[in-house]
């Protein structure tokens, strides 16, 4: 049963990737952009968790994991950058 | 209160000293040791950084709010779907004004988190004088009903399981 | 693996990837960016928390023991999420984004 599922929830996460990819082509503003490119490092999240179990190898964790926090910290870097024209203050 | 400065933040440690053994995924224990080292050494070091965090006066209540809430999160969660899927003119979007009756930092902290993930609103910016949370809301029929549910559902239980004064 | 337990974690599964493209699609047709902020920080993060589940129970069920670690990236993204929602929801109000005009209320000058 596994062998079927895991391919279709990788397609349904594709379409959400594609959904958040034209969001970040169309913009408008530049908070879009910010928060369709958040939200596509968590559908990459979830894609490397599929994978995970597909190949059932632990070592996908730290990947994971890894994407999390980069994600976490490009997305609010940013959104401090339009906040105040600075990221350190 | 107290407090002991060998071990400043004794609930900040042992989440850490949980956190290690799960990050390695091995219980053994020369790993369970470590991240007891390491659940006591870290919060030495940034002691300076951290704000402080009041006292825990009921943990099992805590337990059954953190319950209430995961259960919050899943309900709204159908509620958005429902919103997204559904035609955009059900849509009542409204920024609304809530008054903050917590004056402790790390409470502030977690009721806007909680507000961001529960009930089809997203918190977005908290006044200079921490009085007041500007809350977005999807849905908003009535935005006083909104206002008292986000007190008496999430922010009276914080009051009541922190040891804290309101105002 | 039984039949039951992977039932189980095929409906996990299913279901977060359903909520991540519910997010997804909220991201993409509401109509201004207060609303589409509501989409990824509540439906995504739950979507891939139950996809978390998915994979914490297969993995328990592979036999060398229980497997808690995923539970970290859940707690991680649960506790960011509304972090960055709210960093990004300062910044829109700062660079006065427009929002629809049945929104009652109105945004603060940041």
């Amino acid at each position: 049963m596994l062998a079927y599922v895991i391919p279709l929830c990788a397609a349904i996460v594709g379409v959400a990737m594609v959904l958040n990819l034209l969001r970040l082509i169309q913009g408008p503003d530049m908070v879009d952009r910010v928060l369709a490119l958040d939200t596509l490092y968590i559908n990459a999240l979830a894609l490397i968790v599929l994978l995970g179990i597909w190949l059932a190898s632990d070592l996908f964790f730290e990947a994971a994991l890894l994407i999390a926090v980069m994600g976490f910290v490009g997305t609010v870097a940013v959104a401090k950058y339009l906040l105040h024209g600075d990221i350190i203050d | 209160m107290k407090r002991w400065r060998g071990l400043p933040h004794p609930w900040l440690s042992l989440v850490l000293w949980l956190i290690w053994p799960l990050l390695v995924n091995s219980f053994a224990l020369g790993q369970v040791l470590l991240g007891a080292l390491l659940g006591w050494a870290i919060p030495l070091l940034v002691k300076d950084f951290l704000f402080e965090v009041p006292r825990l006066r009921h943990p099992l209540r805590l337990l059954g709010y953190l319950a209430r809430i995961l259960g919050d999160i899943v309900i709204a969660n159908l509620h958005v779907a429902k919103l997204v899927l559904g035609p955009k003119s059900r849509l009542r979007p409204a920024f609304i004004e809530v008054p903050m009756a917590l004056e402790n930092e790390f409470l502030l902290t977690v009721l806007t988190s909680i507000i961001s993930l529960t009930p089809g609103t997203v918190s977005a910016s908290l006044s200079p004088d921490r009085r007041t949370l500007l809350v977005h809301a999807l849905d908003a029929q009535e935005p006083a009903r909104l206002v008292e549910q986000v007190k008496r559902r999430y922010e009276a239980p914080l009051l009541e399981i922190f040891e804290c004064s309101p105002m | 693996m039984s039949f039951w337990i992977e039932a189980l974690i095929c409906l996990f599964l299913i279901l977060g990837s359903l909520f991540a493209l519910v997010g997804a699609i909220g991201l993409y047709r509401l109509p201004d960016f207060f609303t589409r902020l509501h989409g990824p920080t509540k439906a995504t993060t739950l979507g891939v928390g139950g996809m978390i589940i998915a994979s914490m129970i297969f993995f328990g069920s592979q036999g060398d023991g229980l497997s808690l670690h995923e539970l970290l990236i859940t707690l991680f993204l649960f506790i960011t999420a509304p972090v960055s929602a709210h960093m990004l929801a300062k910044a829109a109000m700062q660079q006065r984004v427009k929002y629809i005009e049945k929104t009652q209320g109105k945004p603060w000058d940041q």
